[in-house]
């Protein structure tokens, strides 16, 4: 038991020096997934200890980019849950089709899946050209990966599967070329997108939004981090903006939970009250 | 009996829901230990589970959501498609990192995260399945001075989950479903 508890001193340790060297602060992620990623990470790169890894990285600053690569991974797919897109399509469009012009921030985009996917939406339903919308996360790696927008060949078959349960009204096929075993999304995809580094944990708010979504990001946080979070979303969105969350996400144990109402409640997307 | 535990994990696969159907309709309504559970289902599977469990059972049976605080006497089914875990503080976490060993539930990543949670105070129970998720788990279970159950494999519907969570942990006890529910009865709340 006594080592165990040395290890977790550890872990305490190297995300307070994480913070204090290089000013990522996960020190208020959700505990477990933080050490199941960080053992991960000592065992991959070959530490024996979490205290060598420590020494490693304050002194060494190529490091913060590999661990970062372990810490803020994110598995997505294009429209993930497809009933979420299909109650945004058909729920939430029809208000924003009211607004001449509209600001959407796609919160954590990690790797881009979840970016297309609304792109392709607001497309489709005539909606892109008004929109701006922001792409952010706190990985460089995985928002390069955003902009770039190349994909593995052999997950395209349960994007378009996806693409289609949601409600969508074109081929994705339209959307990529295929080429060595990669499918690269079309540029044009990306003309109203500005891609940021943004932290929910250390940042603040940067514009006024009509729609925020950010799925299975919050999971990753501790219930005050939760907080700030959707203390962010909600300073952030305009007057009855639209919040979606993931799916096994809840205002429920939230500060903030007044703030919203529910939209669609079993898609966990809310509605911002007037005050 | 005196055996007593803060809480109970279970992981199971194939032929999951005819073990489990043996041994949580079998608890009382004043059961007292929560237990956490990880079944391997398809990740479109929305919330099935704990419908057809609460149906059958005396206790209280629900899907587990993130950051909700673990209460006595309800049994908690992984959400399709999230790992599960407990954090310090006996909260519930999920998770969509990547698949362990194929499969999202994880049992290895439930085991683990108990392990470090509740320490000695744990019961940790691998059943009938076809991989071989769990048997990390349950070492770590077991490392921590938990107690650890596996379906006898010759009675499981699928033999190579309990096998291989044999092979890592060789003093685990070996029971049948009967003999587990029966076991689990008479554990009461640390």
């Amino acid at each position: 038991m006594l080592e165990k508890k040395i290890e977790d001193i550890e872990i305490q340790l190297l995300l307070e020096g994480l913070y204090q060297r290089y000013h990522y602060d996960f020190r208020h992620y959700a505990w477990a997934s933080v050490k199941r990623r960080l053992k991960q990470a000592r065992e991959q790169m070959g530490f024996r200890s979490f205290s060598a890894l420590q020494e490693s990285l304050l002194h060494d600053p190529g490091m913060l980019g590999r661990l970062l690569g372990y810490l803020t991974i994110q598995v997505s797919e294009m429209f993930r849950d497809p009933s979420y897109f299909r109650a945004i399509r058909e729920k939430v469009v029809p208000h924003l089709r009211t607004y001449p012009s509209l600001k959407v921030w796609i919160a954590g985009c990690s790797s881009g899946e979840e970016l297309y996917s609304f792109v392709i939406l607001f497309r489709e339903e005539g909606l892109e050209q008004r929109t701006l919308f922001y792409a952010t996360d706190i990985n460089q790696d995985a928002l390069g990966k955003a902009e770039a927008g190349i994909y593995d060949l052999d997950r395209i078959q349960m994007f378009t599967e996806n693409h289609r349960k949601s409600g969508g009204k074109s081929s994705l096929s339209d959307y990529y070329s295929a080429a060595y075993g990669k499918a690269s999304f079309d540029k044009s995809l990306r003309r109203q997108v500005v891609f940021s580094d943004h932290s929910l944990v250390t940042d603040a708010v940067f514009a006024e939004m009509h729609l925020v979504s950010c799925r299975n990001v919050l999971i990753y946080f501790d219930r005050d981090l939760q907080d700030r979070a959707l203390g962010l979303f909600k300073d952030s969105l305009t007057r009855k903006g639209f919040l979606g969350l993931g799916s096994k996400e809840s205002m429920r144990f939230s500060n903030h939970a007044d703030s919203f109402a529910d939209c669609v409640r079993e898609e966990k997307i809310y509605q911002k009250r007037t005050e | 009996m005196g055996t007593s535990a803060e809480a109970i994990v279970i992981g199971a696969s194939a032929g999951a829901v005819e073990a489990l159907s043996v041994i949580l309709p079998s608890l009382p309504a004043d059961y007292e230990v929560p237990m956490l559970i990880v079944v391997h289902v398809p990740p479109d599977n929305k919330g099935i589970l704990a419908q057809l469990f609460q149906a059958k059972c005396n206790i209280e049976v629900r899907e587990a959501e993130d950051k909700e605080p673990i209460s006595d006497g309800t049994a908690y089914f992984a959400p399709p498609d999230y790992h599960l875990l407990v954090e310090p503080d006996k909260s519930l976490s999920l998770s969509s990192d990547a698949p362990v060993l194929f499969s999202r539930p994880s049992v290895d990543v439930l085991f683990e995260s108990a392990a470090d949670a509740y320490g000695a105070d744990l019961i940790a129970i691998v059943l009938t399945g076809a991989n071989e998720d769990g048997a990390e788990g349950l070492r770590a279970v077991a490392d921590a001075g938990g107690t650890i159950i596996v379906q006898s494999p010759e009675g499981a519907y699928a033999s190579a989950m309990p096998a291989a969570a044999i092979a890592a942990c060789p003093n685990a006890r070996v029971m049948s479903l009967e003999e587990i529910a029966a076991y689990l009865q008479d554990v009461e709340k640390t």
